[in-house]
């Protein structure tokens, strides 16, 4: 029952975009209406979801010392780690061009642009970082992309109820887009209190 | 603005007014953070501490600066269908290398900085740089707006730092050689709270610490810089 047990503490108690900061610069600029942070959100959580196993063979097989070459190839880490994402947001661009063209017209620029999505890479360093087996990091990757599809969909929400109030002109946008992700954050952190273990046990 | 490509003759290394405004303009009316709203991702999480924060500002501003010279010095050979791939490929390397002597030097701050070094990578800031400004201008130039974006980048950082390390931890540099303690229930720091009538009541700041901080902090600093700046309020 690991698994669960990781799924959410990646997705509620360590939220990528809320307390790790990780994929901010297109959670900030595709969050203006619910419907392309909805698509965006999906997109994510299926890159997440490939990569990480896929970096997690890679890491193991091929560049570890125990791994196919014998020697210890870790610094070519990023390198290959960013290769695996772009190839992988490629293989996605296709799939939603081919199933969904409106939700590609709706994502436009910001599909192929998952590929700088630091919660992709970030997610996978993490991963290595605290060395979770094979299973586990497909939990992670699946409660990350779904921990950062729950925080996308709530400012986009937000933000779009947020345009009928009277905001300061300067605060207008961006910087209220900032105060609201830091509200959000302290809200996120009463979620703390969650016991994974207490999930696992059942 | 800088994002055009400059079509007037250049010397290839010279300094004038073109080139002063490519490092000035970053640091306010083009900011990466504030402005353009790129690099954000790895910008807040160092921000707890000044020294990881200046560590971080130096590293991203040597990348920005390197990746911008080497895709400038290549882009005429780039095909443009393959061209992230390269561009991510001369920023990985760059970041490896980085990395590599961070580690070197100093690996008390490496451990700390974990994986937001990596995410140089990733970092809008970099990609932005190099799609905008190094495909379409000569070295040189691309090189000065590369340091120009690194360092408005470390501006917000080290701002951010300093406010978030004074009221959340009383100190400044923390971890550093100069290290200083300014406010704090011991001896050791320059207002002692124990002692002091004055600042008796004085304890921590714990939200400082918290990550949602940084987004307080960075939110006001827009709002401040674009009450100044009228032409960068959002109008939609």
């Amino acid at each position: 029952m690991e698994f669960i047990n990781v799924f959410i503490k990646t997705a509620f108690i360590e939220n990528l975009v809320l307390s790790y900061f990780l994929g901010m610069c297109s959670y900030l600029a595709v969050s203006k209406s619910v419907k392309t942070a909805f698509g965006l959100g999906m997109a994510v959580i299926f890159v997440l979801g490939i990569t990480m196993p896929i970096n997690w063979l890679i890491n193991e097989y091929l560049l570890s010392e125990k791994g196919l070459f014998g020697i210890d190839l870790t610094f070519l880490r990023f390198i290959l780690f960013i290769a695996t994402i772009a190839a992988m947001v490629q293989l996605v661009e296709m799939v939603v061009e081919k199933f969904s063209p409106a939700l590609y017209a709706a994502l436009g620029i910001f599909l192929p642009l998952i590929t700088v999505n630091c919660a992709i890479l970030g997610g996978s360093l993490f991963m290595i970082s605290r060395e979770l087996s094979l299973s586990n990091s497909v939990a992670f990757g699946l409660g990350g992309g779904f921990g950062w599809f729950l925080a996308i969909i709530a400012i986009a929400a937000i933000r779009e109820k947020i345009r009928y109030s009277n905001v300061p002109p300067a605060l207008r946008g961006l910087g209220m887009a900032f105060i609201l992700t830091g509200l959000m954050g302290i809200a996120f952190m009463s979620l703390m209190g969650i016991d994974p273990a207490a999930f696992a046990s059942k | 603005m800088a994002e055009t490509a400059v079509k007037e003759k250049e010397p290839l290394i010279g300094f004038g007014k073109t080139e002063r405004r490519l490092l000035t303009d970053p640091l306010n009316d083009n900011n990466p953070i504030t402005v353009q709203v790129l690099g954000i991702c790895s910008a807040l999480a160092v921000t707890s501490l000044v020294y990881p924060a200046v560590v971080m500002a130096i590293a991203v501003t040597l990348v920005t600066a390197f990746s911008n010279l080497f895709t400038s010095m290549l882009r005429q050979y780039i095909p443009k269908s393959v061209r992230m791939i390269v561009q991510l490929v001369i920023i990985a390397t760059l970041v490896t290398i980085v990395e590599l002597i961070l580690k070197y030097f100093n690996y008390p701050i490496y451990k700390q900085l974990s994986v937001y070094i990596g995410l140089i990578i990733t970092n809008c800031i970099v990609m932005g740089r190099l799609e905008a400004f190094a495909m379409a201008n000569k070295p040189w130039r691309s090189f000065l707006d590369g340091i120009g974006n690194g360092l408005g980048y470390g501006a917000i950082l080290i701002i951010v730092a300093i406010i978030r390390e004074i009221f959340g931890k009383g100190s400044l540099f923390a971890g550093s050689p100069i290290e200083l303690k300014i406010i704090g229930p011991t001896a050791d720091y320059l207002i002692n709270t124990t002692q002091s009538a004055l600042f008796g009541w004085y304890t921590n700041n714990n939200l400082m610490v918290l990550p949602a901080a940084a987004m307080f902090i960075i939110g006001i600093l827009i709002w401040i810089q674009r009450s100044y700046n009228s032409k960068l309020v959002d109008v939609s």
